[in-house]
């Protein structure tokens, strides 16, 4: 099983650009926290989505892309040493008999505090499901046989009649490193071009040419076989013919898509996948889960970057009060104390 | 301007179309389900449509970067677009689209 559960001041559920400042708003309250996000670096939809675009409504920097601004967030709160769990699912929350509480993680981390911070965007990033009926009983059916989003071990995969889908890196990668182990390979995308690295479709195209790799411009659009033991597929061309491919495994590579997930199941009060919170606080109604950024609503709130910066400032006021009950808060700015100086390594 | 939108559930919305908006903001506006995660910047592919009754070709022709990013639609077929890419014009008065599969 696991290691023992960790203590600490806040558990902050996401890492993107909200739950990253919020470790610096809280550090300068001398809270320390433990970051829980499924993708394995920080940034979240920055990084995710648009690592690459400008993003100019951050007051004080006239244009900063998605990367940047998560690598100056990381730099800005680097003096408080936040500790990451990536490519961890936050599974479960519970409260425990002295108030704390003490979440879960899909990897048997069990992280313990007083305070919660919930700054998962819209939710966790998943891969995307094909819109095929039944596609669900064909998911985790066992090592390198039904429907799979990640390729976990590739000799799992060995001498198998392999599909894959898509058109991006993923999709190209895992033909050009399967193709070796796979009894059969073959690839379905809906045209001839793909968005992926051009060494890798050359790779691709070179592994077609020597009849390692069947490509169609086709898709998907039936799964036969049993519950947990697939037999094939029906592929249809641009054309709508449609045919059967025998194969073991299907590998759709589309990409990620944003899911509420275990969030609901939190036993937070929620409204409609939004969490409500007061605008003072930014708690939501179970006392020390607290919620900022796109995650949280009230009367007024935007879904701004920015907005979400504010909510953090206030949350971490509330929570010292939680974390900190026989201390008094001093309020103070960076620019003038010397304290604050000092925890920013700075003077 | 109207905009003819079909949704998942195969229910039909007229949608009062406006000058220089995306589609997919007046889907959004109108109550549809479009996830539209990044938030139009054509970088997620969820807010993908079929253009139907012939209005696909009628309208211009999409970027590199939209049909790049179509790769990474769900169930795409020769008529998808992005909605977040196609933008409310005299020209688009009474364009039919259906929200695709997620």
């Amino acid at each position: 099983m696991s290691a023992a559960p960790i203590e600490t001041d806040v558990i902050i559920v996401g890492a993107g650009p909200i739950g990253l400042f919020a470790v610096f708003e809280l550090g300068l309250l001398d809270l320390k926290c433990h970051l829980v996000d499924i993708l394995d670096r920080p940034g979240g939809q920055c990084t995710e989505l648009y690592p690459e675009k400008p993003i100019y409504d951050i007051p004080g920097l006239p244009i900063v892309t998605g990367q940047e601004l998560v690598n100056k967030l990381l730099e800005q709160i680097k003096p408080f040493d936040p500790q990451f769990h990536f490519s961890e699912m936050a599974t479960g929350l519970e409260k425990l008999p002295d108030g704390k509480w003490k979440l879960k993680t899909d990897m048997g981390t069990e992280l313990i505090a007083p305070v919660v911070v919930v700054a998962a965007g819209a939710g966790s990033f998943q891969p995307k499901r094909p819109p095929l009926p039944g596609i669900e009983a064909f998911e985790n059916a066992g090592d390198g046989i039904g429907v799979h989003y990640a390729v976990r071990k590739m000799e799992a995969f060995r001498g198998k009649n392999i599909l894959i889908a898509g058109g991006g890196d993923s999709a190209l990668d895992w033909v050009i490193n399967l193709a070796p182990l796979a009894k059969s390979m073959t690839l379905v995308h809906h045209r001839d071009g793909f968005r992926a690295a051009a060494h890798s479709v050359n790779q691709m195209r070179e592994l077609e040419a020597a009849g390692k790799v069947k490509f169609h411009v086709a898709s998907v659009k039936a799964i036969q076989g049993e519950p947990g033991k697939m037999t094939g597929v029906t592929l249809a061309g641009h054309d709508k013919t449609e045919w059967h491919l025998d194969v073991d495994t299907f590998l759709p590579f589309f990409g990620l898509t944003i899911k509420l997930g275990p969030i609901a199941e939190f036993g937070i009060n929620l409204n409609e996948n939004l969490i409500p919170v007061d605008t003072a606080r930014f708690e939501s109604q179970t006392p020390g889960i607290f919620a900022i950024g796109d995650i949280n609503t009230y009367t007024g709130k935007l879904k701004l970057i920015l907005s979400g910066f504010h909510e953090a400032a206030l949350m971490s006021q509330a929570a010292f009060h939680i974390c900190r009950p026989n201390e008094k808060l001093r309020f103070q700015y960076t620019t003038s104390s010397s304290n604050l100086q000092k925890k920013l390594g700075v003077s | 301007m109207k905009i003819i939108a079909i949704d998942r559930q195969g229910k039909e919305h007229t949608l009062e179309g406006r000058e220089g908006w995306s589609v997919m903001e007046i889907l959004r506006d109108g109550g549809l389900d479009v996830a539209a995660e990044c938030g139009g910047a054509c970088a997620c592919a969820t807010c993908h449509v079929y253009i139907n009754d012939g209005w696909f070709e009628k309208l211009p022709a999409p970027s590199e970067a939209e049909i790049d990013m179509l790769d990474m639609a769900l169930a795409v077929e020769p008529n998808s677009r992005l909605s977040c890419q196609v933008i409310c014009s005299a020209e688009t008065d009474g364009i039919k689209v259906t929200v695709a599969p997620e």
